[in-house]
């Protein structure tokens, strides 16, 4: 990437590529004879094709083939038995609404599109079920799936405290919707050779998975995906429509391109699955928790399991000797789900955080003091000490930043006209990981540095991280180095998710670069130069034009003697309009204690862009499905509102930026996820303590707010 | 059932009208060069003689003279046919903003354009915004305020911002929030924008 052209060693690396047009995205890249595919979706929710007549699409112009069950182009893995019953085009069931049936492939997109539009299916149809309220409902006597359950000291010990709040919560299916559309560019070369550009979160994990279902070696299969249009989770794993998209190039011979549709993103590519939540809560008069009860419902689908940390945060965030927690998965007739940032933590931070304001409410105290009080100073689910905490000090930052002292404990108290106003407070929290990832360096005697692993980016500023860990080490300037990603060939490294490829790459990053220190000390040291002596003049004095060292990095022990985790503190103000019953967000500070910031600048946008996604989450995100026919009716930008500019005030961001000393080298830890993990509670604390609603279900709209209850 | 022929593509009832009513006409208009190029598909070749219909306009001062179906957007006649990449498809539906470019110095979402609605008209794309290597003060503020992630939506982001510039609504950050609302950043980046843009408009900087 060209990083010549910035002005600061803090800008992005890829920033001229992205302002001027020039980064390629997987369906930008130009193969010769590309044709284009486009998918038929079945109409119905649940049951069986009986028949799928092609003949018209076949014979439309610039057709080359359909793909559908009643040809089953060739993947020898699906011809395996066991497996996820989703198979595409290996079955003629129907699971879900949307459910892709073929596939036609053109020589145009406007052809492929009308073709599509030619085929025509019959079904046989069974009774199905999309509410999960329902679901839950009706599961009582059925064997669930989920998580173990958990248990420290008293079961359900919150029902006898002194002071005791139990609280039902709700969240709605939401979709991740990143701005670019889901696809894949496959080329299937003869003797096996396949090429696609992707958008995935993970090159590796795409390679693994066609080579599975396709049984040819990973080496046959080289996987592009240098800039990825956002993913949010979505891109974690090769969806079917990839399978299908690879299946059409190997069986016409040419490069296949697929973008799916935006209606599509709604039903192929996963979602953030509903949850119902009920949180006990029991205190002493004084404010100490003496008993946490979290039990979560989630739902998943009927053909394969999805299951996340909804009830992980009830564990170990608060100080308390009796905490019980469930988990278990309900499955509707919809597409499998997928971790949709903060994931599961962050549906679970919605009610937990939302439970502890209410009990502050009933205890009568500030809910920051509440929180404090509570504070944890081990964690007491794994009986270990936190490798690094700074809470006390993010909430102290976090509250004179907001004008915390401005607000009053008593709801609607601030009222000016018909507006009122109120502050909001939460955590998110998550676990600071660390994989395994090797990184390659080739240092050059020009003075330049090139770094280079299968890692991708989805948008957090990867390449700009990378860079700036490299540039401090080796005291090389930041527009001398080069970070290559997103290609399958390059050094082994995991996918993008969890918060965890800043500690994961940039360990492997920081290995590499003392490694190439070290030998460049030695070959100084053996050719009579200064220890100090510069690389490249070290390289030169020895007539090498390069040096290349290649390390992998994970973590060790310390992981089994230490807690470790990033936290954010989100404070909010909100005015509530009494008449319409619109939340406006006024001021939001996110403060995240996720040690050293290594890239302030990307830094700060990951953090902004937690606030603005935790935004949509608590007041307007809300995939909504017509229980009648299985079918979303907001599966546009149009229905499906996500925050838009207007919505969005100023965001302040703070870190408290001191290094975790145990994690990794940097002592960095992730942040993409607490940026929005506790971020919809925080809102809907400031929407009680503007207005005196508990509002326990989301989104936040102004009909809840102006409901009777 | 078999699997579908390659080949096996012709005869639709567009293509019968087309053989009938037309082709004999189309022989004796079409050069004889083009006749033996079609030889293998022949009425595949004609038909689309029929279907595209001429196409002259100006992308980023270059001028095109091409012919198009009249169903291809102009998003799509960018992106396939002249790969423009920079704009984007985001939703087809004119809802997100990703595809905004300048037509005749006015934003527009490219996707709700037909190509041959733009006939004889000046297209800019985010491509034809920089000056050779020197960004243009949008891009380059863009850069320094860090106002996109992915990046994905940034190209329709700038367009819509030099557009919004020019237009003059940047009297406030309300204002410049209300006028860049057109434009979807998932990753949300909007502060950032919106700094962005007031840095350029302070600069009395025209596109």
């Amino acid at each position: 990437m060209e990083n010549r052209m910035l002005k600061d060693e803090n800008d992005r690396v890829d920033g001229v590529f992205k302002v001027t047009g020039k980064a390629k995205y997987f369906a930008e890249y130009e193969l010769p004879g590309l044709t284009y595919g486009v998918l038929v979706t079945s109409t119905i929710t649940k049951g069986k094709i009986t028949t799928l007549d092609t003949k018209a699409a076949e014979k439309a112009p610039g057709v080359i083939s359909v793909l559908s069950h009643l040809n089953k182009p060739s993947a020898p893995g699906y011809e395996q038995d066991g497996g996820s019953p989703m198979k595409i085009f290996y079955t003629d069931k129907i699971f879900y609404n949307g459910q892709p049936i073929a596939m036609v492939v053109a020589n145009t997109f406007e052809r492929a599109t009308y073709a599509a539009s030619l085929v025509k299916a019959t079904y046989a149809k069974e009774e199905f079920n999309t509410n999960f309220d329902k679901a839950v409902a009706d599961s009582k006597s059925k064997k669930l799936q989920g998580q173990p359950d958990y248990k420290r000291g008293v079961e359900n010990a919150y029902k006898t405290a002194e002071v005791k709040i139990e609280e039902k919560y709700h969240l709605p299916i939401e979709t991740h919707n990143p701005m670019e559309l889901h696809g894949i560019i496959a080329d299937w070369r003869p003797n096996n050779q396949l090429t696609v550009y992707a958008k995935t979160q993970g090159v590796k994990a795409t390679q693994g998975t066609i080579a599975n279902v396709f049984k040819i070696p990973v080496e046959n299969i080289q996987v592009n995906s240098e800039f990825v249009g956002g993913g949010f989770g979505m891109a974690l794993r090769t969806w079917p429509v990839e399978i299908a998209t690879v299946m059409a190039s190997k069986h016409i011979g040419k490069p296949v391109k697929l973008v799916i549709t935006r209606m599509q993103m709604f039903t192929m590519v996963g979602n953030r699955p509903a949850a119902i939540q009920t949180i006990g809560l029991g205190a002493n008069k004084d404010g100490k928790l003496t008993g946490i009860t979290h039990r979560a419902f989630g739902e998943t689908s009927v053909y394969e399991n999805f299951t996340e940390g909804v009830v992980n945060m009830a564990k170990f965030m608060y100080q308390c000797d009796n905490v019980n927690t469930q988990y278990t998965v309900v499955p509707v007739d919809l597409g499998v789900p997928i971790w949709m940032r903060g994931p599961g933590e962050a549906t679970g931070a919605f009610a937990l955080e939302s439970a502890i304001d209410e009990m502050a409410h009933a205890l009568d105290m500030d809910p920051l003091e509440f929180r404090i009080k509570n504070d944890p100073e081990r964690d007491q689910q794994r009986s270990l000490p936190f490798s690094d905490k700074n809470i006390k000090e993010a909430y102290r930052v976090g509250a004179q930043k907001i004008g915390w002292n401005e607000r009053k404990n008593k709801p609607g108290s601030l009222i000016d006209g018909q507006l009122k106003t109120g502050y909001g407070v939460s955590i998110g929290v998550f676990n600071a990981n660390r994989g395994r990832a090797s990184v390659k360096g080739i240092l050059k005697a020009d003075g330049s540095l090139v770094l280079q692993s299968a890692t991708s980016d989805i948008g957090p500023g990867t390449g700009t991280g990378m860079t700036l860990i490299a540039s401090k080490l080796m005291k090389i300037p930041a527009d001398k180095i080069t970070f290559e990603l997103g290609d399958s060939s390059l050094p082994p490294a995991p996918s993008q998710g969890g918060s965890a490829t800043l500690s994961t790459v940039g360990s492997a990053v920081n290995d590499v670069c003392v490694a190439l220190k070290s030998t460049i000390a030695e070959l100084a040291a053996n050719s009579n130069m200064d220890a100090t002596a510069n690389f490249v003049d070290v390289l030169k004095k020895n007539n090498l034009p390069s040096i290349e060292i290649m390390k992998q990095s994970q973590a060790g022990k310390e992981r089994e003697a230490y807690s470790m985790y990033s936290f954010s503190i989100h404070f909010v103000k909100v005015k509530v309009h009494s008449l319409t019953g619109v939340v406006k967000v006024d001021k939001i500070v996110s403060v995240g204690d996720s040690g050293t910031i290594v890239s302030p600048k990307t830094a700060r946008s990951q953090m902004v862009g937690g606030a603005v996604g935790g935004v949509g989450m608590a007041l307007t995100e809300e995939s909504i499905i017509d229980h009648r026919y299985g079918r979303y009716i907001n599966n546009n930008f149009a229905d499906y509102h996500v925050p838009v500019n207007a919505d969005i005030p100023e965001i302040e961001v703070h870190f408290i930026n001191k290094p975790d000393p145990y994690i990794n080298p940097m002592g960095a830890k992730g942040m993409g996820e607490i940026a929005l993990i506790g971020f919809s509670a925080a809102v809907a604390n400031a929407v009680f303590n503007a207005t005196g609603k508990r509002i326990r279900s989301l989104p936040i709209t102004p009909d809840k707010i102006l409901a009777d209850s | 059932m078999q699997s579908s022929d390659p080949k096996n593509n012709q005869g639709d009832s567009r293509r019968d009208f087309l053989k009938k009513s037309s082709l004999i006409t189309a022989i004796a208009l079409t050069p004889s060069v083009a006749l033996k190029a079609a030889e293998s598909q022949a009425d595949e070749r004609f038909a689309e003689l029929f279907e595209k219909i001429p196409l002259n306009l100006t992308v980023n001062n270059k001028a095109y003279q091409t012919s198009v179906e009249p169903r291809v957007t102009l998003l799509d006649y960018l992106r396939e046919e002249l790969h423009l990449t920079g704009t984007k498809k985001g939703c087809d539906h004119g809802q997100c903003g990703a595809c905004t470019v300048h037509v005749d110095g006015e934003r527009v979402n490219s996707c709700l354009s037909l190509a041959v609605m733009n006939e004889g008209k000046k297209v800019t794309t985010i491509e034809g915004l920089a000056n050779g290597d020197e960004l243009h003060p949008m891009q380059a503020a863009f850069i320094k305020h860090d106002g996109f992630q992915c990046g994905y939506c940034t190209p329709g982001q700038i367009m819509s911002a030099v557009a919004c510039v020019n237009e003059g609504h940047t009297t406030s950050r309300s204002e410049i929030s209300e006028y860049m609302s057109g434009n979807i950043c998932r990753c949300g980046a909007y502060p950032n924008i919106v700094d962005a843009i007031i840095e350029v408009s302070k600069g009395e900087t025209k596109a």
